[in-house]
């Protein structure tokens, strides 16, 4: 018996091959885990690393001697400091490892004298040597020539977390287009389906559109979650639009799921897509700007920084997040984004190996 | 009478060095409603014709046909219409046996309903089974079952018994003549004899890329391989190194080899060459060691015709 009434929903190509890929990514629990409790550890475990230190403690060892005793009853006033005394070959032992960050001799002969024993370029240790000074020697009566004010700048948005977050969207949206797409399209390429399905009157393009719907749902969904756990947990908020937010997650899940097509277009192992997919992701996680700002790197690279289809996405949603920037005014990452997009896409449609 | 798959001159060559002539000049035309199969030792070229006739490959040369229409003018045309189950598909493993073929049925315009594709493959027990664990039995007849769901006329099935213990080929043979019942076509091709004897209307053997015979499976054997089949063997081994042409001269014999100290008769008649061929070596004074008698068979056909076995030992079942 021939069933041909029209059941709009239950026989729509679209819906089937997508719900297929959404079954099949839930009943994989480990798949489940990686993709949405991965970010959280990661925004966890760095946010953590680099919280900001209300007021940073400089670890002093005085050299047993001389005038130890009373600079260290001097530098406990304070609580910047945390000075301790000990023999100065401990004190020596102790700065090479790390313990402390300064050595302090405080010599009363011929006349008092203080000297420093640093390493310079550790930035803790050079700012203790500054700051232990500057305390000494207005605790001797020192007097400021010109008077100083100063304020401290720890409100929500200039904070590394703050910095970090929308890094961490970025990757993620990358992540998941990558492996997502790449990985499941080489999985069905060794098994014989993506053959099976051309055996069928099913239109390529269809499938195409299931694969990045798919991807679509699940990478909002983790970084909705990301986004709603750094807000409880670290306070980020967003200063721009929250609607221009979502446009680029959408721009940037769609830019990498063509990338993922095109990187697995032709792969015929798992070994082969996933030694590519190192080789695409590589250059992004370093070079643009998840941990910290592109600007690090020499000023000749920075051009071709700039082309990596991550840097806009993270570029533009730093400013819309952190400041305030209009969606309009990103046109520049915008088209970038886009243009990966669709030229992987087409890219991918046209070498794509269905065997 | 319309026919549902016709090809001719089909040539497949894999470039390579030297290049690889899978399908060396094939012609085919299969009537609709019939069961059509194809057999052949592995590496025959079975699977590169049925693969283009599939559209899944580009000949290198020839033309095809499928329900009176062409591949290139009318792809999705054909595709709605027939069924394919590829040699060792393996469906996604996290997704069951229902949701597969709703899956499948979905990407057809019309067909059967998925509970009914379960039922006429006996999956009903599973059809809430992830992939996974079904047996290789259970995922074959899934794999026919994904082919059935949009209603095909014309059946393409690779192998699809190949590896299987005898109780699930015996369950998909009951399929296949299920499908004649309905009238529809199915071309399958296997590389058991015994089992295309027994399914098939018409065979046709491919050897090295080549058709070597075609027709029905009984007249194939009678004209080729003999209806019977005499095997014997002879104490003195001074018989056994007599020229196989010795043999013809025996009334009724139609071909004749000797194998591994065995000497086959193929003969239309056993009555007639059995007390002929005691009285020549009573005369002789040579005594038998073996004598066994039996029904030809495809694979009395097909070594009838190249001199080889169609599944040399130990490799069977790869």
């Amino acid at each position: 018996m021939t069933d041909t009434t029209p059941e709009p929903a239950r026989f729509n190509p679209l819906v089937n091959l997508t719900l297929a890929r959404v079954r099949e990514f839930l009943r994989e629990p480990e798949a489940v885990f990686w993709v949405y409790a991965f970010p959280l550890v990661m925004v966890v475990t760095l946010g953590v690393a680099f919280r900001s230190r209300p007021l940073e403690v400089c670890r002093i060892a005085v050299a047993r001697g001389g005038l130890a005793e009373s600079a260290c009853a001097v530098l406990d006033r304070d609580s910047r400091f945390d000075a301790r005394i000990w023999s100065e070959d401990e004190c020596r032992r102790r700065l090479r490892s790390g313990q402390v960050d300064l050595i302090l001799f405080a010599h009363s002969d011929p006349a008092p004298r203080y000297e420093y024993h640093f390493d310079p370029t550790r930035a803790e240790s050079a700012l203790a040597r500054n700051t232990v000074d500057d305390f000494l020697q207005r605790a001797a009566g020192r007097k400021d020539v010109v008077e100083t004010g100063e304020r401290a700048a720890s409100e929500p948005g200039g904070r590394y977390i703050d910095f970090l977050v929308p890094g961490l969207l970025g990757m993620g949206l990358m992540g998941g287009g990558l492996w997502g797409v790449g990985y499941a399209v080489v999985d069905m390429r060794i098994r014989k389906l993506l053959k099976r399905y051309l055996a069928t009157p099913m239109k390529r393009s269809h499938f195409m559109a299931a694969l990045m719907i798919s991807r679509l749902l699940f990478t909002v969904s983790e970084v909705l979650l990301l986004l709603i756990f750094a807000r409880i947990a670290f306070g980020v908020v967003c200063h721009g639009s929250h609607l221009a937010v979502g446009v680029l997650i959408l721009l940037g899940s769609l830019e990498f799921s063509g990338i993922g097509l095109l990187v697995a277009s032709r792969a015929q192992t798992i070994e082969t897509v996933s030694g590519l997919m190192n080789a695409v992701l590589l250059p992004m996680w370093i070079g643009s700007g998840i941990f910290f700002t592109t600007e690090r790197f020499p000023e000749a690279v920075q051009p071709l920084l700039g082309l990596l289809p991550l840097t806009p996405l993270i570029h533009a949603l730093r400013g819309i997040m952190l400041e305030g920037a209009s969606i309009l005014a990103l046109g520049a990452d915008l088209a970038l984004i886009v243009a990966w997009g669709m030229v992987s896409f087409f890219l991918a449609l046209r070498w794509f190996r269905w065997s | 009478m319309h026919l549902a798959v016709e090809c001719t001159g089909l040539k497949k060559t894999y470039p390579g060095k030297p290049p690889v002539e899978a399908v060396r000049g094939i012609d085919l035309a299969i009537a609709e409603g019939e069961c059509f199969g194809m057999l052949g030792p592995n590496g025959a070229g079975k699977t590169t014709t049925i693969g283009i006739l599939e559209g899944l490959l580009e000949p290198t040369a020839g033309a095809v046909r499928i329900l009176g229409m062409g591949w290139r003018d009318h792809g999705r045309a054909i595709r709605e219409r027939i069924g394919i189950s590829l040699q060792e598909t393996k469906f996604s493993e996290k997704l069951t046996v229902r949701e597969t073929l709703t899956l499948f049925r979905s990407l057809y315009r019309s067909g059967i309903a998925p509970a009914e594709a379960i039922a006429r493959v006996s999956l009903e027990d599973k059809a809430d089974t992830w992939v996974k664990n079904l047996s290789g039995g259970q995922k074959q007849r899934l794999a026919v079952a994904a082919a059935l769901v949009g209603d095909p006329a014309l059946m393409f099935l690779d192998e699809p018994t190949t590896g299987l213990d005898p109780h699930s080929r015996r369950q998909l043979a009951e399929i296949i003549r299920q499908l004649r019942r309905h009238g529809r076509t199915t071309l399958l091709t296997t590389h058991y004899m015994e089992e295309a004897e027994r399914l098939c209307d018409r065979v046709a053997i491919v050897d090295r890329g080549r058709l070597i015979a075609l027709g029905q499976p009984r007249e194939l054997i009678a004209r080729l391989g003999g209806r019977h089949v005499v095997e014997f063997s002879v104490e003195s081994p001074a018989a056994m190194r007599l020229p196989p042409e010795t043999w013809s001269t025996l009334p009724a014999v139609t071909g004749c080899r000797c194998e591994d100290g065995v000497i086959h008769l193929s003969v239309t008649e056993p009555h007639l060459v059995l007390p002929a061929l005691l009285e020549w070596l009573a005369a002789r004074n040579w005594r038998l060691a073996s004598l066994t008698t039996r029904h030809g068979s495809l694979d009395d056909v097909f070594v009838g015709l190249t001199g080889r076995p169609i599944e040399p030992a130990g490799e069977a079942n790869s």
